[in-house]
């Protein structure tokens, strides 16, 4: 078990190792100079001179990359060339509010998903199976971004029931409460859909399994056959994806801060994009990367505890 | 119903969906057991007889249905299929009254619940014990199936036991509700033949200590003729004869049971024994027809069996039921006639003075690593001391358990794996330092058959691909016209029509494509062919198609078999000679008759003591050979002989030393201190 | 004359289930508006007409007009190219490259493998269309940039099956009688690996090109992949949310469309899988 979670900790550094070349390459993969691709033509030569140094563009790639990666093991990760601000300071009041989002919807979405995916493959074939997979397959497949768009036109438009954009703690404004209803209901619909259909597919495959034909030989009862012996069983290649399912959270928050103007990661990293300022951009994927790296991690961990076979390889 | 019996399951018929189509997998099948009794049930696969044993307990899954039947418990009127499969009275039954323990020990336990908590639940269920009297009653059963040190392995999980160990606990469950039914469903068909022999004593002590009945459900005629007291065979479906197993194996009423024993090589055979095959296959069950269904493979059969229903069970004498329309008199006249009929034997290979492989001292380890900078921590020592001579024209059977290294040897032989040290001197060069080009030219002398018909071809070739492929690698047809002249003719070879040649491996039966592979085998006209397992996954009826195929091929093309299977009675059926292999070292060479009549290794005797005979005349005047322990595994193997730690004759040299093999006359060869 | 006989089978099992029958249509549909665009579109996509700007639906504009008074429906019928050009070509660069480097890591195995694994790993840790936003950021986006940027950012999925598929396939006996016949490691790739490997591939395929049309309708949404002024699904969603409560047809419309076309993409590949797998039929 201990050399388990050491070797999967190995990986995971390696992994996170591989993406910091990947995410300092960004700036040297820019077609072109990438001091006037970030900072556009009309540059100042003082400007130009001081982003070309800051990026270290004189010196070779390996030289630039270990001292970018000095830089950013110290949390610094250049300077936002639209902000003219430290990235880390960027991002310090955006990270939270795309954490919340997705951490949220994430807590939301497992146990329901998992719910309807159990009641949905236990009743296979009936009706009620046919509409929950029906309804999952439709959701899984709606555009978030148009959908979201959808439940603001309606509640807050139409009716008028709810803020139709904006974002506070709601420690700070009261209104916070409502305004986040309907972002979060729109993320966490999403998840709820894909953890169905994994559940369902993953239970349905556990209960041909010889260990349940088993378990029905011995007269146990159809409950207990499907809760304790079936869906111990089923749930790890549930547990095994949940890492991607909060990256997937995350990546849907994108939309939902862009429709419901919400001060996060999203909305931030759209704008880094479209105004070239790479380093926000850096930051935004490597804070993205080592959260989805450390939920990996810990469903590897979780995935030992519930899974027997993996501690005794 | 005048008798009252134990558990008596009438005239069950259960149907399966495809394509949209129910077709019956059994029907109107009886079957009644008293208490303590011992009942076995034989048929090939697909044959229904665990679809039987199922559907009583209501076990079936959609797509399959019970859709007739009666199923009666301790002699009560009431009907156990008219409960739902849910039901209270339906669980009571099963688990609790009738235990059933299934073929596949590996994956018949939950994976991530512990042993100790699946038993202790079946004692809960049905024997409402406390928690803590489930578990002390879950440590007894552990150890009445001889699992050591049962407090301490209560908690761990199946993946921790080896097959045999899982089911040893398999039946640990099943007892542990005090059941008077035991249903053994192949519970011993995917274990080694030493580790079944042990499994299934141990089953008949518990059931006869406690008066439990036990149901055996197998493929394997020998398995009954040991064990059981009475037998009901089937065949497509249906119970065609049933009586008490020493009628059914001296006065096999039914024309399949004749068949089939006359097709089974067994390990008390003469030399020159000729297998008589049943020709053709099984019914598929979707196209059963109305008649008979064994009316196309049967030599009795007449003009009045396919015009007449598909017969039912008649008693020919008190306790002797045959499904058969033939009277008495004229299967007696059939019978001569066929008798009469000249059996085409196949010619014996001449085995020549030349030497086609000679292996001297192969020994081949496999690295173990650990750790992120994969630390070479130690090795599986696969074989080791690996020496025997093979002649042109000869076929040597090498025997032994999982573990002993059969696979490995055939593979470097093979040249698959590269041998740590040794040589492999095939035809006079020694190949075992080759690389794949040098190998190249020897490719084509050499060819495999496998086990597994179905995983041994590839599923998008057609057949004309499969067995020209060869022919093409090594460019052996110069014009297209030769190519498909001898595709056609290696096909023909192996009795398949050419005309079959543009499908695709899954359109042909198992024994079929073992006749693909057998081509595919001669398509580069080899001088040595390994066969590894050729017929083990095959039906038995097909099995001595296929025997007296390889056969007739060995004196026809002088080929040289080494012929490898745990199946000891078709080893010494083909072979000349016979080597016994135990954890990757070689224990004893011999001739196939000196070999079973002066056995001299303590290990062969355990080995071929564990071999049932089909026959239960035989054995019960047959030696028992006791067995103690199970195979260790490669990685914590005895310092001294391997099998010092099991064997009843170990001296205190044997723990310390590794005997030699000695040449001890007759070209006998022996590696036991006992013969120095 | 296999493989027609195959192939007839195939698609008659395929086309078994009538579900699978009006998916297989409504795709069919798609594709023909994307090829007849200039025929079936009632106005220039591009045109303005200041006269016109804002209308709600009426008969001379099926859908309304857009805040440049172009005609929503004739956008959304050229809208239809993009999605699909897209949705395939990012398929099948995906496929492309993930199929060959899954192969090789499965095939040889050693360092290779755990280094392919290993960067494959580091794709996956990064939300596709996170990837895809950072890898538009450098390239900048267009149909071509976008196709390529989606196949690369989905490619680990492919390398990860045919991963394993190579894994099971190199398993089987009849993989080691190609070797023992002197079958060269290319061959046995090509020949004997890849044709066993190709239904779940064709699966994958089949379900990736309707998430990858959502994956380019939400880049262009965020704008960050088709610009204006050409008509994307996406980027009209996002043109039209600002005019939400003049014409809401304009921003909802274009996002029912990505939905259907995705639902019925995602169905028939379902019908496709079912198909080549029946062990998989009525899950997930």
């Amino acid at each position: 078990m201990k050399g388990y979670i050491a070797k999967r900790t190995g990986q995971m550094l390696l992994v996170v190792f591989l993406l910091s070349i990947f995410i300092f390459l960004l700036v040297s993969m820019i077609p072109g100079d990438p001091v006037y691709a970030m900072l556009g033509e009309e540059v100042s030569q003082e400007e130009y001179d001081r982003v070309f140094h800051e990026l270290k563009l004189d010196q070779p790639v390996i030289v630039r990359y270990f001292s970018w990666l000095a830089d950013a093991l110290r949390g610094d990760l250049g300077e936002s060339t639209q902000f003219h601000m430290k990235t880390s300071e960027v991002l310090a009041s955006r990270i939270p509010i795309t954490l919340f989002f997705s951490i949220a919807a994430f807590i939301i979405s497992v146990p329901f998903g998992i719910l309807f995916g159990v009641i949905s493959a236990v009743n296979r074939g009936k009706p009620l199976d046919t509409v929950v997979t029906l309804i999952a397959n439709v959701t899984a497949c709606l555009p978030q971004f148009w959908f979201a768009l959808l439940i603001m036109f309606v509640f807050a438009m139409k009716l008028g029931w709810l803020p139709s954009y904006g974002f506070d703690w709601p420690w700070v404004n009261s209104m916070g409460w409502k305004q986040m209803i309907m972002p979060l209901f729109c993320l966490s619909l999403g998840g709820i859909a894909s953890t169905t259909r994994q559940t369902r597919s993953s239970m349905l495959e556990v209960i041909r399994q010889d260990y349940i034909r088993t378990a029905r030989s011995k007269g146990i009862a159809n409950n207990k056959v499907i809760y304790l012996h079936a869906l111990k069983n089923a749930l790890i290649p549930v547990i095994t994806i949940l890492g991607m399912r909060l990256g997937n959270l995350i990546a849907g928050s994108m939309f939902v801060e862009s429709v419901f103007n919400i001060p996060g990661m999203g909305s931030l990293m759209v704008k880094a994009i479209q105004s070239r300022d790479i380093p926000v951009v850096q930051a935004c994927v490597l804070a993205i990367a080592l959260v989805s790296c450390l939920v990996n991690l810990a469903t590897d961990i979780l995935y030992a505890v519930v899974d027997p076979r993996v501690r005794f390889e | 119903m005048a008798e009252k019996h134990l558990y008596e399951i009438k005239n069950i018929e259960t149907s399966f969906r495809t394509d949209g189509k129910m077709f019956k997998a059994v029907e109107d099948v009886s079957v009644y057991l008293n208490p303590g009794e011992i009942i076995g049930i034989v048929g090939e696969s697909g044959s229904g007889k665990s679809v039987t044993m199922m559907s009583a307990l209501q076990l079936i899954q959609e797509p399959g249905k019970v859709t007739g039947g009666e199923v009666y418990l301790d002699g009560s009127d009431k009907n156990m299929l008219s409960y739902g499969p849910n039901s209270a009275e339906v669980r009571k039954m099963r688990g609790g009254r009738v235990s059933m323990i299934f073929q596949e020990p590996m994956t018949s336990l939950n994976p991530v619940l512990t042993v100790g908590f699946q038993i202790q639940e079946n004692i809960i269920e049905h024997l409402h014990l406390s928690k803590e009297e489930a578990k002390k009653r879950a440590i007894e059963m552990m150890k009445m199936v001889n699992i050591p040190d049962a407090e301490e392995r209560f908690t761990y999980y199946p993946q921790q036991f080896s097959g045999g160990m899982r089911q040893r606990i398999m039946i640990a469950m099943a007892m542990s509700s005090e059941p008077s039914v035991l249903v053994a469903d192949e519970a011993t068909t995917a274990l080694d033949v030493t580790t079944q022999a042990q499994i299934l004593e141990m089953i008949r002590d518990i059931a006869k200590k406690t008066n439990t009945a036990v149901v055996i459900v197998t493929h394997n005629l020998g398995i009954v003729a040991r064990f059981a007291e009475r037998i009901y065979v089937m065949y497509a479906g249906g119970i065609v004869e049933t009586t008490d197993a020493e009628r059914l194996f001296e006065n096999p009423e039914h024309p399949y049971t004749r068949a089939l024993l006359r097709a089974i090589p067994r390990l008390d055979d003469d030399r020159d024994r000729i297998l008589i095959p049943i020709d053709g296959l099984p019914p598929n069950p979707a196209l059963r027809p109305e008649y008979c269904p064994f009316y196309d493979r049967c030599e009795y059969h007449m003009d009045k069996c396919k015009s007449q229903k598909k017969p039912v069970l008649k008693e020919l004498e008190k306790d002797h039921f045959c499904a058969c329309h033939l009277t008495e008199a004229e299967k007696a006249l059939k019978k001569a006639e066929i008798e009469a009929k000249p059996v085409k034997k196949a010619e014996r290979a001449v085995i020549g003075d030349e030497i086609c492989l000679d292996v001297k001292d192969v020994k081949k380890y496999f690295p173990i690593y650990k750790g992120m900078m994969r630390k070479h921590i130690g090795d599986v020592k696969a074989i080791e001391d690996i020496s025997f001579r093979v002649r042109k024209g000869e076929t040597l059977g090498i025997v032994g358990e999982s573990g002993c290294g059969k696979t490995t040897l055939a593979r470097c032989i093979m040249r698959v794996y590269q041998p740590d040290s040794g040589e492999i001197n095939f035809n006079g060069v020694d190949i075992a330092k080759f690389n794949d080009k040098q190998m190249y030219p020897y490719r084509k002398q050499m060819a495999m058959i496998f086990q597994d018909p179905f995983s041994s071809l590839d599923p998008r070739q057609t057949a004309e691909s499969i067995v020209g492929e060869s022919l093409l690698i090594h460019k052996l047809v110069k014009t297209r016209e030769e190519y498909e002249k001898k595709v056609d003719e290696l096909l023909r070879m192996v009795d398949l029509d050419p005309s079959m040649k543009n499908r695709v491996p899954h359109e042909f039966s198992g024994g079929q494509r073992q006749r693909i592979g057998i081509a595919r085998a001669l398509s580069s006209n080899p001088d040595l062919i390994i066969c590894d397992e050729p017929i083990s996954a095959l039906d038995v009826s097909i099995q001595a198609q296929i025997i007296n195929l390889l056969e007739e091929l060995q004196a026809k093309l002088g080929l040289t078999y080494l012929f490898i299977a745990h199946d000891l009675a078709v080893v010494k059926h083909i072979s000349d000679r016979i080597l016994v292999m135990y954890l990757g070292r070689i224990v004893e060479i011999a001739e196939c008759e000196e070999l079973y009549s002066n056995t001299l290794h303590p290990y062969t005797r355990v080995l071929l003591g564990a071999v049932p005979v089909a026959d239960p005349k035989v054995e019960k005047t047959r030696e028992r050979v006791e067995i103690r322990g199970e195979v260790p595994s490669l990685t914590n193997r005895p310092a001294g002989c391997p099998f010092s730690d099991r064997c009843n004759c170990v001296t205190d040299r044997c723990r310390k030393e590794v005997p030699k093999l000695k040449d001890v006359g007759n070209g006998h060869e022996v590696a036991c201190f006992l013969y120095e | 004359m296999k493989d027609t006989k195959n192939i007839k089978k195939f698609f008659k099992t395929v086309f078994a289930r009538k579900v699978t029958i009006i998916n297989a249509i409504i795709v069919l549909l798609f594709i023909f508006l994307a090829l007849f665009a200039p025929f079936v579109a009632p106005y220039d996509p591009d045109k303005p007409d200041f006269a016109a700007f804002l209308q709600m639906p009426s008969t001379a504009h099926f859908l309304g007009t857009d805040n440049f008074g172009r005609d929503v429906l004739s956008r959304i019928i050229y809208g239809t190219r993009v999605s699909l050009i897209i949705g395939v070509l990012a398929v099948v660069v995906a496929c492309a490259i993930g199929t060959v480097l899954g192969m090789i890591a499965g095939y040889f195995g050693g360092w290779i493998d755990d280094l392919i694994t290993r960067l494959m790993e580091a794709v996956r840790a990064v939300p596709q269309i996170i990837l895809a936003m950072a890898l538009t950021a450098v390239f900048g986006s267009g149909i071509k940039n976008l196709a390529i940027i989606l196949g690369i950012s989905s490619m680990a999925g492919y390398v990860r099956m045919m991963r394993g598929q190579v894994l099971t396939i190199k398993q089987a006996d009849y993989i080691m009688a190609g070797k023992l016949q002197g079958n060269k490691d290319f061959r046995l790739m090509f020949r004997h690996i890849l044709p066993n490997s190709i239904s779940p591939i064709i699966v994958m395929m089949t379900q990736q090109v309707g998430s990858t049309i959502l994956a380019e309708a939400g880049l262009s949404f965020l704008g960050l992949g088709i610009s204006a002024p050409t008509a994307s699904w996406g980027s009209m969603v996002s043109e039209g949310r600002n005019y939400l409560m003049d014409n809401p047809v304009f921003a909802l419309i274009p996002g029912v469309c990505v939905a259907i076309l995705v639902i019925s993409l995602n169905m028939l590949g379902d019908g496709v899988r079912d198909a080549l797998d029946p062990r998989l039929r009525g899950e997930a």
